[in-house]
C-alpha cells in the first residue's frame, strides 16, 4: 500500500497571477506529492467539488488580490458544509499580517507569505495533514 | 454489501472518490467494495483519448463531455500525467482545460499520477473505470499521458480509441510507423485551425489506402476546439464505431480483452506485492552491493541467487 499526499492548489476569484501557486505546486511535486492544479479564476464552488473528486488531503489557497477574506472564507465554510473536515486548508499570497488571525478562525490551518521558504510549506503540510 | 460501495453505486461524488484513493494505493479495504461493484458493472462506453502532448487531449475532452451532457448522458472523465520517476510526486494539470464541468453533478473528473506504470497509463486504471461504470456514468472518457510512440495500453481498456495528431509533426513515413499510428478508432487532426492540416489528413488517408479495409475504414476527423469545429462530427463517428463494434461482435472480443488485461493486472500485483515486499528486498539487495561493487559478484549471479531465494 502506497499512500501518497494529495493536494489541491487553487486560485480563487479575480487574480491572473499565478506564478507562486505554480512555484508551490512544483515544490510539493518534488516533494513527492500529488498536485492538482486547476488554474486561475475558480469560484468557491468549483474548488470544493475539485477537491472533493479528487479526494485530496490538502487545499492550498492563493491570492494576490487582497479578496482573501472573503474567498478563503467562503472556500474554508463550503469544505466544512460538505463534511470536508479533514481536509488541511492553507493559504498564501498577499495577506496582510492582521488578517491571518481571522483566517484561521474560519478555518485556514496556516497562511504562507511573500518570502516564505518553499521547504516550510513542504515540511507543514507532512505535518499536520490529517489523514 | 458494504456502505462504501453501497454509496459509489448509488453515485454519491465522495465515495466514488474515497474508492478511486483506495485502489489508487493499493489499500487492502478496496478489496471488498471492488468484489461488490463488478456485477453493477458493463454499461458504460469507455473511450480513450490518446496522442502526443501538448495536442489537445484535455480541451478536446472538455468538448466532447460538453456534447455528451447535451445529450443527458452522464460523464466520467479520468485524466493521467505522469508521477516522476525521481520524486514520486505528480502535477496533474489537466483540469485546467476542464474548469466549467466542475459544477456538473452529472460529470465526474479525477486526475490520475502514473505510479511508475509504463504505457501511459496508471495500474489501478481498470478499477477506477469500474467505479465510474457502476457509478451511473454512461460515458468515460479516459485521456492517456502525453506519449510518445510506443504506449499504446489504452487500447486493452477502451471500445474505442481516439489517437489525435496535429499538423506539422512530420512527414508521411511517420504515418506508416509501428505502434500509435495502429491503435486509432477514429483519427482526431486537431488544432485544425493550424496551417498544415490539409497535409497531415491526406497523409493519413494515403497511409490508411495502404491497407484494404473491408468493414471499418478508419475515420480522420479534423476538430478546432477553438473554432469549435469538427466535434459534432466525431461524437457521430464515435457512435458509429459503436455500432460497427456491436455489428460486427467485436464488442464481445474488446470486452474480454478487458478483462483478461484487468485479471492479469490484479494476479501482476498480488505476485509483485508477495514478493516484492521492498523493504526486506532492499535489505536483501542491499547485503550484494559491496561485493558487485568490488567485482567480486557480478550483478547476474546476485540476481540469481537473490530470486533462489525468495522463489524457494
Amino acid at each position: 500500500m502506497v499512500k501518497k499526499i494529495r493536494v489541491l492548489i487553487a486560485k480563487p476569484g479575480l487574480d491572473g497571477h499565478d506564478r507562486g501557486a505554480k512555484i508551490v505546486a512544483r515544490a510539493l511535486r518534488d516533494a513527492g506529492m500529488e498536485v492538482v492544479y486547476t488554474g486561475l479564476h475558480q469560484t468557491a464552488e468549483q474548488i470544493v467539488n475539485t477537491a472533493i473528486q479528487e479526494d485530496v488531503d490538502v487545499v492550498g489557497l492563493s491570492l494576490l488580490s487582497g479578496a482573501h477574506m472573503t474567498l478563503f472564507i467562503d472556500v474554508a465554510l463550503l469544505l466544512k458544509e460538505k463534511q470536508m473536515d479533514d481536509v488541511l486548508i492553507v493559504g498564501g499570497g498577499i495577506i496582510p499580517q492582521e488578517d491571518v488571525p481571522g483566517l484561521k478562525k474560519a478555518g485556514i490551518a496556516e497562511v504562507f507569505g511573500p518570502g516564505t521558504p518553499v521547504e516550510d510549506i513542504v515540511s507543514y503540510i507532512k505535518k499536520n495533514v490529517k489523514r | 454489501m458494504n456502505n462504501l460501495s453501497t454509496k459509489v453505486i448509488a453515485g454519491d461524488p465522495r465515495s466514488i472518490a474515497r474508492l478511486i484513493t483506495l485502489v489508487e494505493n493499493d489499500a487492502p479495504d478496496a478489496v471488498e467494495s471492488m468484489k461488490q461493484v463488478h456485477r453493477y458493472t458493463g454499461q458504460a462506453q469507455i473511450i480513450g483519448v490518446t496522442g502526443v502532448m501538448g495536442s489537445g487531449k484535455s480541451s478536446l475532452i472538455f468538448e466532447l463531455a460538453l456534447a455528451y451532457r447535451a445529450e443527458g448522458k452522464k460523464v466520467g472523465i479520468i485524466a493521467i500525467d505522469p508521477t516522476s520517476p525521481f520524486s514520486g510526486g505528480a502535477l496533474l494539470g489537466d483540469r485546467i482545460r476542464m474548469t466549467d464541468l466542475s459544477t456538473d453533478s452529472g460529470v465526474f473528473i479525477r486526475s490520475m499520477g502514473t505510479r511508475g506504470m509504463m504505457g501511459g497509463l496508471t495500474s489501478s486504471l481498470y478499477d477506477v473505470v469500474e467505479i465510474l461504470d457502476a457509478a451511473g456514468m454512461n460515458v468515460i472518457l479516459i485521456e492517456t499521458v502525453g506519449v510518445g510512440q510506443d504506449e499504446v495500453d489504452i487500447v486493452k481498456i477502451a471500445d474505442t480509441t481516439l489517437v489525435v495528431l496535429i499538423p506539422g509533426l512530420g512527414d508521411s513515413v511517420q504515418t506508416i510507423k509501428a505502434g500509435l499510428m495502429e491503435i486509432a478508432d477514429i483519427f482526431v487532426v486537431n488544432k485544425a485551425d493550424k496551417p498544415g492540416v490539409e497535409q497531415t489528413v491526406a497523409e493519413l488517408e494515403s497511409m490508411l489506402d495502404l491497407v484494404s479495409y473491408t468493414k471499418y475504414r478508419i475515420p480522420i476527423i479534423a476538430t478546432s476546439v477553438k473554432q469549435k469545429k469538427g466535434i459534432q462530427l466525431l461524437i457521430s463517428k464515435i457512435a458509429e464505431h459503436q455500432e460497427y463494434l456491436k455489428k460486427s461482435k467485436t464488442f464481445d472480443t474488446r470486452r474480454r480483452q478487458r478483462y483478461e488485461a484487468e485479471l492479469i493486472e490484479i494476479i501482476r500485483k498480488r505476485l509483485m506485492s508477495f514478493i516484492f515486499d521492498e523493504k526486506k528486498l532492499k535489505k536483501t539487495v542491499d547485503c550484494c552491493i559491496d561485493q558487485i561493487s568490488k567485482k567480486e559478484l557480478d550483478p547476474y549471479t546476485a540476481a540469481d541467487e537473490i530470486l533462489g531465494k525468495i522463489l524457494k
